[in-house]
C-alpha cells in the first residue's frame, strides 16, 4: 500500500461540480500520473464546503491549504508549486474565507468538506456509526428517545416541533409495523442545507435513521428526495449499499437482532409534496396533497402504520447527540431553541453560501460578519428568513437572537433556514409578490382558501406593481391573508400570507408609494419607472431620438427634447448617447 | 369501548368512539353546513366549509375529519366560525358563475344553500373577469354533461368513482389555480375508463356534471321520488324514480346511498340510471297483439292469451313437447324466471329453456 505524503480534496458538491471541479480533478490527475506523484499524492472528492460561490475549492492536507476558484488550467501549477516543490501558490488563495467560517460551529455539517461521502470507512474514520453501536449495545430504545429529549433538538425542516417529544409519541404507537421518513423535498426556492448534507455525508443520515428505527421499533425506513437532487440520491444509493455490506443496515445490524432497511424515493419537485401528509400520499403512489391532521403520522401514517417523518438536518444531528450525550447537545442555543442551525446564505450578500451557526447567534453577525456584509457596498433593507412561509424583518432586527420565538414574533419563521438578504436596490412589494407567485403556482389547489385566496393576492400585487393599485387594495390584502391563514387545510396556505404581512407591516410606505404617487421607490417596477430628459440639461443635440430604436424621443434640434414613456421600452440607449448626462430614470 | 361525552355550543353530547364532530354534531341535530363531505364518500376535508371551533385547539377544525373527543367543547356558530366560514364560500364563488336561473341543479345544489344560509349574495372579493368561462361545456355522451365552470372541485366525483364505481375515471389534474378534475392524459371522459354509471353525476353538490336526459323534465322542488326495484338486470338494485308531479312523467333516476332497504346501497350502472326514456314511448305496446291474416291487430288479454295457449298446444300435440323452446329474459325478475321454467318443464313437458343472462 502506497504512504501518501499529501491529500488533495476536491469539493464535489453540486456548486462545485457546476463550476468545474470534476473537469478539474481529472487535469489534476492527468499531471499527477506525468509527473509520477500518484502513489505520493492522494486525490479525493468531497461536499461542499459551504462556500460554493468561491468554487472550486480545493484543500490541501497536510498542510490545511485552501484554494479558491481554481480551473482545470490552475492544476499544472498546484502541482509543481504546491505538490512538487512545497510552496503555495498565492494567487489561488486571494479569497478572503476565514471570516465565512470563524463565527460558524459546524456540528452538522462538520464532515462535509473533510470526508469522501462515497467512501464509508472515511465516515467510520471519524467515529461513525459509532452512535448507532452504542444505542445497540447499551442503551434500550427508551433511553435513546430520553437522550432525543434531553438535547432539546427540534425539528428543522420548518415547524419546529421538538424531535424528542414526536419520536415519543411514534414510540408509544401500539407494535406491528412501523416506518421512519427522511424529508428531503428541499422545495423552498434558493435552499440548499439538505442536498449538501446528503451529498457531503450521507452516511450520517442513515445512521440517525437507523438510531431512530431502533428506538421507536421501525424495520423500514425511506428517504423522499427530489430528483432534481441527482447526485444526492447517487451518494445515498452508494452509502446504503455499502452500510449493507459492512452490516450496518439490513438485516440483522452489526449482529443484533435488530434489522433496519432504507428505501429511496424519487419525488416530481412539487413543493407541497415536502408537507408531511403530502410527502406519505406521494410514496404511496397517491397524488402528493395534504390531508388533514389528526390522524397524526405516529399513529396513522405511511399505508396507516404509525411514522416517523424527520428532516435531513434532523436525522444528521442524531448521531452525535446519541454520541456525545443530550447534554452536550442542550448547552449549545437558547433556553428554547438548542443547538446549532444551517442557513442558506443568498442574495445581495458578498458570501453567498451554506452557514451553519448557533442559535441565539443575531442576524447582524450572520449577514455582516460571515456573509461579509451587502454586495458593491450597497445598503441593507431586508432579509426574507424561512423562504415562501416566512417573512420579511428589517434593519430593527438585525441584533435579534435567531431562535424559534423571536423570529415568529417578528412575524417571520426560521423556517427550513433559507435567508434572502436584499438590499436597498430591491422593491419589496415585488418581493411579495415574488413568493405569492410561488405559492400560487405550488399550492395543490386543494382547499378553496389557497387556491383561490393566494390567486386573488397575487392578482392584487401584480396591479400594485403595475401602478394600478388602490388604497383599499391594502385592506382587501390583509383580510385575505388572515383569513387564508385561519382557514387553509395544510402549512402552505396557512404560511403563504407571511411575506405579504410582514412586508406590510414593515415597509407600508412602500405600498402606498407604489398605490398613491405611482412610484416604486426602489426603481424596480417596470410599470412606474420610466427615462425622463432634464430639459435644462438637454441642449438638443438629437443623439439620443437617432438611437431610439422605437423613436421615442421628440425634439427640434437644439430645444430640449422629451420622451413618450408610452412608446419607450426602457432599452436605456438614450442614457449612454447623451453626451450632457441629461437622461436619467426615474 | 365506553361513549364518549362533549360539548356543542353548550349541549352535552354523548356519542360512539370513533364517530366525527359532524357525525356527533348531526345526531343532536346541530346543523354544520359541508360541501366536499358526503356520508357515503370517505371524509377529505377539503372545502373547509364545516370548519368549528374547539377549546383550546388553536386551529379551527373540519368537523367532518376531526374524530369526537371526551370532554371536548366544541362551538359551530361562533363570530370566529362564521367569519371563517364566509369567507371560505365566498372564496368558492370568486370565480363560480352565477347562473342559478337556468342551472339544472337551481333548487338541489348545496352551494347555493350554504351561500343563502350564510346571507351571501356574491363574493365580496369577485372583481370583473373572475367568473370562469374558460372551459367548453363537454357534452360528447348522451348521458351527462360536464361544465367545468361550475366545478368547486370537492373533489366527490372522483371519491364517487375510486370508492363506489371503482373505475378511478377521473382525478386532479394540475396545481393551484388550474386545478381541475379530468380523466387521465388527455382523453375525454368518453375515452376514459368511464362507463356513464353516473353515480358522480348525482353526488356532485353543484351543477358541474347534470344529467342529460333530464334537461326540461322539472324542477328539482317538482318532483317526488318512488322507490323501485330497476327492471333492467337480476342485479335487482333499488332506485328513486324522481316523477315530476306536474307532467306526472319521470324526470331522473337516482338512488339512495343511505338506504338500509337496497343491496346496491345507492351503486347503480348507466342503464338503470339512465335508459328509461322507454317508459315514456310512444311506440311502447300497451295492448297484446295478435297477427290475424298475416297483420298485428289490437287484441283483449283473454284473446291474446287463449291463442298463444292454443298454438302451442297445438304444436305440442302435432310434433311434441321438445319441438318448443322458451327463452326468457334478464330483465325479468328471479321469481318471474323461475316461473318460466315451471311452465315449460311442468306444463309443457321439455327442458328446452334459456336465458338470455344480460342486457
Ligand atoms: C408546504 C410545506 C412544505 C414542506 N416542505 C418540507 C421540506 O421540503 N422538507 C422538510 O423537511 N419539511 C418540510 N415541511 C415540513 C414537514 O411537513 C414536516 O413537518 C417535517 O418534515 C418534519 O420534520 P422535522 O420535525 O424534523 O422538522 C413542509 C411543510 C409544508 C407545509
Ligand atoms: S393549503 Fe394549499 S397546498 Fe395546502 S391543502 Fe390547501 S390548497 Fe393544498
Ligand atoms: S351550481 Fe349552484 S350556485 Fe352554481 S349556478 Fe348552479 S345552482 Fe347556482
Ligand atoms: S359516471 Fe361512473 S364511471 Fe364515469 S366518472 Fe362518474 S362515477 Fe366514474
Ligand atoms: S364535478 Fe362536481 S363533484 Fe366533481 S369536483 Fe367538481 S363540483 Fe365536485
Ligand atoms: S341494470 Fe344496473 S342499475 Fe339496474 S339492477 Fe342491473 S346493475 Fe343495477
Ligand atoms: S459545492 Fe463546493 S463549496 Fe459548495
Ligand atoms: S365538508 Fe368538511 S371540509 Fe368539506
Amino acid at each position: 500500500m502506497p504512504t501518501y505524503q499529501r491529500q488533495v480534496l476536491i469539493c464535489g458538491g453540486t456548486g462545485c461540480v457546476a463550476s468545474g471541479s470534476l473537469e478539474l480533478q481529472e487535469a489534476l490527475k492527468d499531471r499527477l500520473e506525468a509527473c509520477g506523484l500518484t502513489d505520493r499524492v492522494l486525490v479525493l472528492q468531497t461536499g461542499c464546503h459551504g462556500i460554493c460561490e468561491a468554487g472550486p475549492i480545493v484543500v490541501i492536507h497536510p498542510e490545511g491549504t485552501v484554494y479558491t476558484e481554481v480551473r482545470p488550467e490552475d492544476a499544472a501549477e498546484i502541482v509543481e508549486e504546491h505538490l512538487r516543490r512545497g510552496r503555495h501558490v498565492e494567487r489561488l488563495m486571494q479569497r478572503d474565507i476565514h471570516s465565512f467560517y470563524a463565527g460558524q460551529m459546524r456540528l452538522t455539517l462538520q464532515n462535509c468538506g473533510r470526508i469522501d461521502p462515497e467512501r464509508i470507512e472515511e465516515y467510520i474514520a471519524y467515529d461513525g456509526y459509532q452512535g448507532l453501536a452504542n444505542a445497540l449495545f447499551s442503551m434500550t430504545p427508551e433511553e435513546v428517545v430520553e437522550q432525543v429529549a434531553l438535547s432539546g433538538l427540534r425539528g428543522r425542516g420548518g415547524g419546529g416541533f421538538p424531535t424528542g417529544k414526536k419520536w415519543e409519541f411514534c414510540a408509544r404507537a401500539g407494535g406491528g409495523k412501523k416506518y421512519v421518513i427522511c424529508n428531503a423535498d428541499e422545495g423552498d426556492p434558493g435552499a440548499f442545507m439538505d442536498r449538501s448534507l446528503l451529498e457531503g455525508d450521507p452516511n450520517a443520515i442513515l445512521e440517525g435513521m437507523a438510531i431512530g428505527a431502533y428506538a421507536m421499533g421501525a424495520d423500514e425506513g425511506y428517504i423522499y428526495c427530489r430528483t432534481e437532487y441527482p447526485l444526492a440520491v447517487e451518494r445515498l444509493h452508494t452509502a446504503i449499499a455499502q452500510a449493507e455490506e459492512y452490516g450496518l443496515l439490513g438485516d440483522n445490524i452489526m449482529g443484533t437482532d435488530f434489522s433496519f432497511h432504507v428505501h429511496i424515493k424519487e419525488g416530481a419537485g412539487a413543493f407541497v409534496c415536502g408537507e408531511e401528509t403530502a410527502l406519505m400520499a406521494s410514496i404511496e403512489g397517491k397524488r402528493g396533497t395534504p390531508r388533514p391532521r389528526p390522524p397524526f403520522p405516529a399513529d396513522s401514517g405511511l399505508w396507516g402504520k404509525p411514522t416517523n417523518i424527520n428532516n435531513v438536518e434532523t436525522w444528521g444531528q442524531i448521531p452525535q447527540i446519541i454520541l456525545k450525550g443530550g447534554d452536550w447537545y442542550n448547552a449549545v442555543g437558547t433556553e428554547r431553541s438548542r443547538g446549532t442551525k444551517v442557513f442558506a446564505l443568498t442574495g445581495k450578500v458578498n458570501n453567498t453560501g451554506l452557514v451553519e451557526v448557533p442559535m441565539g447567534i443575531t442576524l447582524r453577525e450572520i449577514i455582516f460578519d460571515i456573509g461579509g456584509g451587502i454586495r458593491k457596498g450597497k445598503g441593507f433593507k431586508a432579509v426574507q428568513i424561512g423562504g415562501p412561509s416566512g417573512g420579511c424583518l428589517t434593519e430593527e432586527h438585525l441584533d435579534l437572537p435567531v431562535s424559534y420565538e423571536s423570529l415568529s414574533e417578528a412575524g417571520a419563521i426560521m423556517g427550513s433556514g433559507g435567508l434572502v438578504v436584499m438590499d436597498d436596490e430591491t422593491c419589496i412589494v415585488d418581493v411579495a409578490r415574488f413568493f405569492l407567485e410561488f405559492t400560487q403556482a405550488e399550492s395543490c389547489g386543494k382547499c378553496p382558501p389557497c387556491r383561490e385566496g393566494t390567486k386573488k393576492m397575487l392578482d392584487i400585487l401584480n396591479r400594485i406593481t403595475e401602478g394600478e393599485g388602490s388604497p383599499e387594495d391594502i385592506d382587501t390584502l390583509e383580510r385575505l391573508a388572515y383569513q387564508i391563514r385561519e382557514t387553509s387545510l395544510c402549512g402552505l396556505g396557512q404560511t403563504a400570507p407571511n411575506p405579504v404581512l410582514t412586508t406590510l407591516r414593515y415597509f407600508r410606505d412602500e405600498y402606498m408609494a407604489h398605490i398613491e404617487e405611482k412610484r416604486c421607490p426602489a426603481g424596480v417596477c417596470q410599470a412606474l419607472t420610466g427615462y425622463s430628459i432634464d430639459p435644462d440639461r438637454c441642449v438638443g443635440c438629437t443623439k439620443c431620438a437617432q438611437v431610439c430604436p422605437v423613436q421615442a424621443i421628440q425634439g427640434e434640434r437644439g430645444t430640449p427634447h422629451s420622451i413618450d414613456r408610452e412608446t419607450c421600452i426602457q432599452c436605456g440607449a438614450c442614457v449612454k448617447a447623451c453626451p450632457v448626462q441629461a437622461i436619467s430614470r426615474s | 369501548m365506553a361513549s364518549i361525552t362533549m360539548t356543542i355550543n353548550g349541549t352535552t353530547v354523548t356519542t360512539e368512539p370513533g364517530t366525527t364532530i359532524l357525525e356527533a354534531a348531526q345526531s343532536a341535530g346541530i346543523h354544520i353546513p359541508t360541501l366536499c363531505h358526503h356520508p357515503a364518500l370517505p371524509p377529505v376535508g377539503a372545502c373547509r366549509v364545516c370548519l368549528v371551533e374547539a377549546e383550546g385547539s388553536g386551529k379551527l377544525l373540519t368537523s367532518c375529519t376531526t374524530p369526537a373527543a371526551e370532554g371536548m367543547s366544541v362551538r359551530t356558530h361562533s363570530p370566529r366560525v362564521l367569519e371563517a366560514r364566509r369567507f371560505v364560500v365566498e372564496m368558492i364563488l370568486l370565480r363560480h358563475p352565477l347562473d342559478c336561473f337556468s342551472c339544472p341543479s337551481n333548487g338541489n345544489c348545496e352551494l347555493q344553500d350554504i351561500a343563502y344560509e350564510l346571507g351571501i349574495e356574491e363574493s365580496s372579493f369577485a372583481e370583473e373577469g373572475d367568473t370562469c368561462r374558460d372551459h367548453p361545456l363537454e357534452e360528447d355522451n348522451p348521458y351527462f354533461v360536464r361544465d367545468l365552470n361550475k366545478c368547486i372541485l370537492c373533489g366527490r366525483c372522483i371519491r364517487a368513482c375510486d370508492s363506489l364505481a371503482r373505475y378511478h375515471a377521473v382525478d386532479f389534474h394540475n396545481r393551484g389555480i388550474h386545478t381541475m378534475v379530468h380523466p387521465p392524459a388527455d382523453r375525454t371522459l368518453e375515452e376514459s375508463d368511464c362507463t356513464f354509471c353516473g353515480q358522480c353525476v348525482q353526488l356532485c353538490p353543484v351543477g358541474a356534471l347534470a344529467e342529460k336526459p333530464s334537461r326540461g323534465r322539472g324542477r328539482p322542488w317538482e318532483l317526488h321520488p318512488v322507490t323501485t326495484v330497476c327492471p333492467y338486470c337480476g342485479v335487482g338494485c333499488e332506485l328513486e324514480i324522481q316523477v315530476n308531479s306536474k307532467t306526472g312523467r319521470i324526470a331522473n333516476v337516482t338512488s339512495d346511498y343511505g338506504s338500509p332497504t337496497s343491496l346496491n346501497r345507492g351503486r347503480t350502472c348507466v342503464k338503470g340510471r339512465f335508459a328509461w326514456q322507454f317508459v315514456h314511448s310512444g311506440e311502447r305496446l300497451t295492448t297484446p297483439l295478435v297477427r290475424r291474416d298475416g297483420e298485428l291487430r289490437e287484441a283483449s288479454w283473454e284473446e291474446a292469451l287463449e291463442t298463444a295457449a292454443a298454438g302451442l298446444q297445438r304444436i305440442k300435440s302435432d310434433h311434441g313437447p321438445d319441438s318448443l323452446g322458451f327463452f326468457s329474459s334478464a330483465r325479468c325478475t328471479n321469481e318471474e324466471n323461475y316461473l318460466m321454467q315451471r311452465l315449460a318443464r311442468e306444463v309443457v313437458g321439455t327442458n328446452n329453456i334459456d336465458h338470455c343472462a344480460h342486457l
